[in-house]
Parts: structure tokens; sequence; C-alpha cells
């Protein structure tokens, strides 16, 4: 709301805009000072190069060659409610603002880096709005701290739209805040009313936790703090807030009846724990099972939360399924087992799925005249345990999980949370004549697992020096390359068959950042910058095996690492097409009893990207990367990524284009 | 197609009933290679029949595929994760073209002889 307050009698020198206009046209005609000498005078922003020269000078210009006092330049009359909103966010301790300039929060922008000093935040440029969520994204994943974006009116969120998808389906927090000129009187005409909406936040309402449109600078410090509380109490998500154009540019004045403002406290919520009857049952169920398993998604918050799942895991000797939404329990270990393990199972406790009926089915896509058909994996008495917190925030519109799971025990509350009182219920519950047995389960995993690890390792050796180069050979060579570091698997938007999940000893957190939540396609290389830029504040190692579909959606996030100095590897597995839709082409036609029309590419039409093949390495190279490429040659890949891997300790982000096997 | 239909081609492909069809002497792996991309068995299954954990649930086609006819049965008539191609789309021919190349695929190293597999 682009209303005009009065300026309060303290807020320095009235200045009739007008006039002051009129003032410093005239000076700026008759300018003599030169940009260096404006600069040690205190002006900013200003430099000889940005001096358009058919253009009016505007006002700081003319400041900068007139030497005009900043302050006679205030005609805010006080304060700038920007600034305070500044204050408000300090509080929160976010410490970077990935975000793409606009004018709907210019007021905004300019109290973050002036008033601000650009910390605490720091504002990180960024090419599209959707880089800059998809990087909070992976930021989020490394740190458990949430980022604060910014982004401009209608057409900023729709950009954003895509990753705050993503960030909601995934269950991370993102603090979005989007500009906005609500005020239809007063906001200037033209393109910043296509740029306004009555309700923008309805766009992402659907997938977002909470928003809401502050009126005023006292209603923002509490939306804020709010926002913040919302999004970090499990299950965490996205939240917007609408910010008014107007309300950033309104001099600070006080609330209502003259209450001064004040910011609210941020105390973090706890999170939900399981009911503890629910937690008993479900302990007696797992302890008395013959099979039980143990299937997670994003149960592992942190490291502490897989420390807990192998302390329930080697308590029960239960294997244990890992669907990837987090790095939740070590691939090393002898219960770490693949999604098959359900088929045997007794008694199946999931944690933090958002998705149960897709553990339990199987969906074959080859069924009558085309259409797919579902299997179950459960035996008709197998017992289904759920805790879950994303029970307690479902909606409507946009669903993540599939056709209904009837469960026998279904805890709404947070699996990491949960943990510990499981455990020591489970430890109770396990009946002395049941310990044997459950020692005996554990040997016998010990060897499965052992044995799959040998099946692996020969599979690995299939088509090792085949060109395009196999993703195992990828996967491998990259290892080699990187097991002395502190490491961490920053992204893997390029489907390389699982291989680092089966072969690299995947045993932290931190060392695969899980998946992209809705599957968005574009999140990879955003968030594997994001997730980079918090291991480099960690003095940590990031590769990520970048899919070249992925990277294409919005390549300048590349130019965002470059220009903030965050170094990574990136390998990529660049199998030049949409591959996961070639698959479904190809699938059709052979339903369809056709030939499938390749039009000179490999894959059908449509999903390939070649002719002309795209210079990864090139345009990395041209945004400021180290790279080579293309790669097609194996025995060529090592020496490469030892290269590449030392100009990344240097402190710059290196990318290889390798040329890949399509899985 | 019915998956009855599926069952009912399966067992008239292992009795050789239509394969008596397919000029067997004529299989040629080159050509065979180029009918692999061309049919797009290589998007799943890799250039070299190789497999994917993810793609062709681990089933590795090189270098010994299935015998020629249970090989072309179950290309002909699967009702599990690989959509089935009929000879309308890929002629007999061909597909024995496909199983020649498969079969001239060299037989992968030891794992034991790869260092970066021994770490
Ligand atoms: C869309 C993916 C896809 C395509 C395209 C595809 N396959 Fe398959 N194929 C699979 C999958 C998945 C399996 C494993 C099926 C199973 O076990 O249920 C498989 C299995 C096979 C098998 C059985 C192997 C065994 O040892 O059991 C043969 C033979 C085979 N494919 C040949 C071919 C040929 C030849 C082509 C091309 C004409 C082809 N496939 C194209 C996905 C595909």
């Amino acid at each position: 709301m682009a209303r005009k307050i009065p300026a309060t009698t303290d807020s320095g020198p009235k200045v009739d805009r007008r006039k002051f206009l009129t003032g410093v046209a005239v000076a700026g005609a008759a300018g003599t000072m030169t940009p260096q000498s404006a600069n040690a005078n205190g002006a900013v922003g200003v430099t000889a190069a940005r001096l358009p020269s058919a253009l009016p000078p505007t006002a700081y210009t003319i400041a900068a060659e007139t030497g005009t006092p900043a302050k006679d330049l205030a005609r805010i009359g006080g304060v700038a409610g920007s600034d305070f909103m500044v204050d408000v966010i300090k509080t929160l301790d976010i410490k970077y603002l990935p975000s793409n300039c606009a004018s709907s929060f210019r007021g905004i922008h300019e109290s973050l880096i002036n008033y601000g000093n650009n910390k605490m935040p720091e504002f990180l440029t960024c090419t599209h709005e959707e880089s800059a969520v998809g990087m909070a994204h992976g930021y989020f994943k490394i740190t458990g701290k949430p980022l604060l974006t910014l982004c401009h009116g209608t057409v900023g969120l729709q950009h954003a739209s895509m990753a705050i998808y993503n960030a909601w389906c995934d269950r991370v927090p993102v603090i979005v805040v989007g500009g906005n000129d609500l005020d239809a009187a007063h906001r200037p005409p033209g393109v910043p009313t296509f740029h306004s909406a009555q309700d923008i936040n309805a766009l992402v309402r659907d997938f977002t936790k909470w928003d809401d449109t502050p009126v005023s600078l006292q209603h923002f410090a509490q939306s804020m703090v709010r926002a913040y509380k919302i999004s970090m109490t499990p299950p965490y998500g996205p939240v917007m807030i609408s910010l008014d154009a107007g309300l950033q540019q309104e001099p600070v004045k006080p609330h209502g009846s003259g209450e001064k403002l004040y910011i609210p406290k941020y105390t973090p919520t706890s999170a939900p724990q399981g009911d503890s009857n629910a937690v008993r049952e479900a302990a007696k169920l797992l302890a008395n099972a013959e099979a039980p398993v143990i299937v997670v998604d994003r149960a592992a918050r942190s490291e502490n939360g897989v420390r807990l799942l192998v302390q329930l895991a080697e308590t029960l000797q239960a294997r244990v399924v890992d669907m990837g939404g987090r790095m939740n329990f070590p691939k090393t270990h002898h219960l770490s087992a693949g999604a098959p393990a359900v088929n045997s199972a007794d008694v199946i406790i999931g944690m933090e799925l958002s998705d149960f009926w897709a553990v339990v089915n199987s969906y074959i896509d080859n069924g009558e005249h085309g259409i797919g058909f579902n299997q179950t994996r459960l035996k008709p008495t197998t017992k289904l345990i759920s805790i879950n917190s994303v029970d307690l925030n479902t909606k409507a519109n946009y669903q993540d999980f599939q056709r209904f799971q009837a469960v026998d025990i279904a805890m709404a509350a947070d699996a990491e949370t949960t943990l510990p009182s499981l455990i020591e219920a489970v430890k109770a519950a396990i009946p002395n004549d049941r310990k044997a047995a459950i020692e005996k389960r554990g040997e016998a995993a010990k060897k499965a697992h052992a044995e799959a690890r040998e099946r692996n390792k020969q599979a690995a050796a299939i088509a090792w020096d085949s060109s395009p180069i196999s993703t195992a050979r990828l996967s491998m060579e990259i290892w080699g390359q990187i097991k002395n570091e502190d490491w961490s698997l920053v992204a893997q938007s390029g489907n390389v068959s699982n291989w680092p999940h089966r072969l690299w000893p995947m045993e932290k957190h931190h060392h695969w950042l899980g998946q992209s939540g809705g599957y968005g396609v574009g999140y990879g290389a955003p968030a594997a910058v994001g997730a980079a830029l918090a291991n480099r504040d960690l003095g940590r190692f990031s590769v990520s095996i970048q899919g070249d579909g992925d990277l294409m959606y919005a390549p300048g996030v590349l130019w965002t690492a470059a220009k903030h100095k965050i170094p990574m590897l990136s390998v990529m597995h660049n199998n030049r097409g949409y591959h996961q839709e070639l698959m479904h082409v190809q699938r059709l036609s052979s339903f369809r009893n056709r030939v499938a029309s390749l039009g000179g590419d490999m894959g059908p039409i449509g999903t390939s990207i070649m002719n002309p093949d795209i210079e990864y390495h090139k345009l990395a190279e041209s945004m400021g990367w180290w790279a080579r490429g293309p790669i097609t040659d194996p025995e060529k890949l090592g020496p490469a990524i030892k290269e590449a891997m030392a100009v990344v300790k240097s402190g710059q982000p290196a990318l290889l284009n390798v040329w890949t096997q399509p899985r | 197609m019915s998956r009855q239909f599926f069952r009912f081609a399966l067992a008239a492909f292992a009795a050789g009933v239509v394969l008596a069809h397919a000029p067997a002497l004529a299989a040629d792996a080159a050509k065979g290679k180029a009918a692999f991309m061309k049919y797009g068995c290589w998007q799943c299954h890799g250039t070299e029949g190789q497999g994917s954990a993810i793609t062709s649930a681990g089933k590795v086609l090189a270098p010994d595929p299935l015998p020629l006819e249970t090989f072309a049965a179950f290309v002909r008539s699967t009702d599990r994760a690989m959509p089935p191609y009929s000879e309308l789309a890929l002629p007999p021919a061909d597909l024995a073209d496909i199983h020649a190349y498969l079969s001239s695929i060299p037989k992968a190293k030891d794992y034991k002889t790869i260092p970066l597999l021994n770490q």
C-alpha cells in the first residue's frame, strides 16, 4: 500500500519532491564533480560507466556530481520502514538471502545492503527465482537452517513456484517474501500493476504451510517471526509473506495509538512426539515380530536421527529400507536393505513416509490397454505402524501421496523426536526368549548384506570400459578421487542407477542430500549450489552428479556459484536426453505396435538433447567455472576429476561434461 | 492386448511355432547393434546390455543372453516391467540380429581386477 504518510516532525528536513527534483535537475546539468570525488564524499553506487549520457541524471547521480549530502536526499520523512524490517530479519539469524532483484522489493533490498550492511543475511545474486528457492532448499538440508528469499510480485513468484513446491513436498522450510504493490490507487502505472495481485499468496497457498500479508510494520514483525516459527516446526515447510511495496517505503511511525514498534522474541516450538500408548503398542508388535522391517524416508532430520535409527535397527536386528528423502541410515550397515525386504516382513514401521502405499505396493506400467497395474507386497497378516508428522499438515489440492493405505498404528508425530522413547519401549518389550532369534536375524542380515555388496561390485564391472561411460564407472571414478575428503554428495539429479548409494561408504547425514521432494526437474543444480554454500562454511567438499536436462532449466545458478565463490565439483551425467520421458515414449510406441520416430536422434522425437550437443563445459566456463569436456573415454575421466579437484580446493567451482550411458 | 494373450504367446513361442519363420542363419551382430539402438533397447538396458538396477530390474542381457527362443518369447510377450514388442514393430530378423549383437559382446572383467572396485 503506497500510502502517503506525513513525515513526523523530528525526521529531518522536509523536502518538497517536485521542487527538489527541479533543483537537482538544474544542478545536474551544471554538474562538475567526477564520480571518483563523489565516492570520496560518501555517495555510493555511482560510477562513470553507469552514467547514461542521453537520459536526465538521477538524484543519486546528481548528488554524486554535486556532493549534495545524503541526508538531503531523505525524501521519506524519517527512518525507512524497510530498515525496521531488516532489524526484524536480523533477529532470526538467517545467514543468506539468495534472490533475483526486483522493483517490488527495492525498499527492503536497499535497506538490507546499506542499512543492514549486507550481513545476516547476505544478499546472493541469483538469475532466476527458481534457483534462489532451490539454493535455500539445498542449504537447509545441510545446515538444518532456513534461508530467506525475496521474489518479485506475480512473475517472480510464478518463477519460484516449482521450487517452492519441491520444498513443500520435501518438508523443507524456506521463508519466501514476495514484493507486491497492493494499493491500486497509488502504485506506479504500467508494469508494477501487472506484477501485483490482490491476494498474491494464493498462487502458492496450496503448497506453503502458512502465509500472510502484513499491513503495518508491527504486523510485519509479528508475521515474520510467526512465519519462521511455523516453517521450523516439524513437519517443516515453506512459508510466504507478501511484502507491500508501499509499506517498505513508508517511514517508521508508532503503531496504533502510539505504542512503540517491537520485535517479538523467537522461541522454537518443540516437535510433536508419539503418544505414549501408541509407542508402547508399536514396540510390542516390533519386539515380537519374526521379520520386522523399518522403512524411512525423511525420518532423520539430523545426524542424531541417523544415530537413533541405527540404535532402533540394532536393538531389533531389523532391516532398514531407506527411501532416500534424506540420508537416513548408513549404507554400509549390515541392516541396510533394498525395497524387496518389505515383501517378507510381518511388521513394517514406516517413518516420515509421504506415501506408505507406494512402499507396500508395486506398480507395473504394462497392464491391459497400456494401463499399469498394482500388486501388493504385503502378506494378509502384515501389521503396519506409521510415525509421520505430515499427518498433522495435509492439504487437498496438491497430493504427494497415492492411494489410501490403512495402517494398524498411526502416530501423527515427528519420527526423530519419537525415536528415543520408541527405542526404550522396544528394549523393554523384547521377551527374553526372543533374544536368540533376534541375534540370528542379525547374522542372516550380515550375510545377505555382504552378498549384495559382492553382486553390486560385479554388476559395476559390466561395461566398465564402455563409451559413453557407464554410470558405475562414473560414480567410482569420482569416489576414487574424493574418498579422502570430508565429502558431501550435494545432488544427484543425474539418475545413475544409485551407484553411489550402492558402492560409496555413505554413512553420515551430510553424505547425501536426498531427493527433491516434488520431482520438479531443475532442482538439482540450485540445490547443489545451496548445499555447497553450506558445506563451504563448514569446510566440507561438495560433489554433485549433475543431469543435463536438470541443468538447462536455469543454468544461471552456475554464475551465482562463481560470483559468490562457492566451490564445488560438478560431474555431469550427460546422457543427452530427457531420459525418463524418452523411455515413456518408447513404452507407448511398443504398446501401440509402432517404431518410435527418432528424427535423427537417439531417442524418440522431442526427448533427446543432441544435434547440436550442448557444450556444458563452455557454458560453465562462460560463467566463471573451470570446466572440461566432453569426456567420452573412460580412461580420461579419473585424471580429469583429479585436475578439477585441485581447482575446487583452490576455491573455484569446476565442471566436467561427461557423456554417459543412459542410467 | 490382454495378459492372457501374452501368456498364450509365450507358450507359442517357447514351442517354436512362430520362430520357425525367423531367418536364423542371417543373424548379424553389426546390424543387431543398430537395431538395438533403433528399437530403443539401449534405453533401459544400456548400449552394451549391461542393464540398470532402475530401468531393467538389474537384468543383464550380454554377453550370455537367454537362448534365442526364450529371448524372443520374452520380448514378444512380457507383461512385467518391460513393454512387449510385437512383430509389427520389431521384425523377427531384427530381433535375431539383436540377439547376435548381445552374444558378441565380450564378457565383463572380474571386478577383482579393477582397482576402483577394490578399495
Ligand atoms: C522401457 C524399458 C525397456 C526397454 C525399452 C526394453 N526393455 Fe528389456 N527389460 C526391461 C526390464 C525392466 C526388464 C526386466 C523385466 C522383469 O524382470 O520383469 C527387461 C528384461 C528383458 C529381457 C529378459 C532378461 C532376463 O534375463 O530375464 C530381455 C531378453 C530383454 N529385456 C530384451 C529387450 C530387447 C531386445 C529390447 C529392445 C527390442 C528391450 N528389452 C527393450 C526394460 C526394457
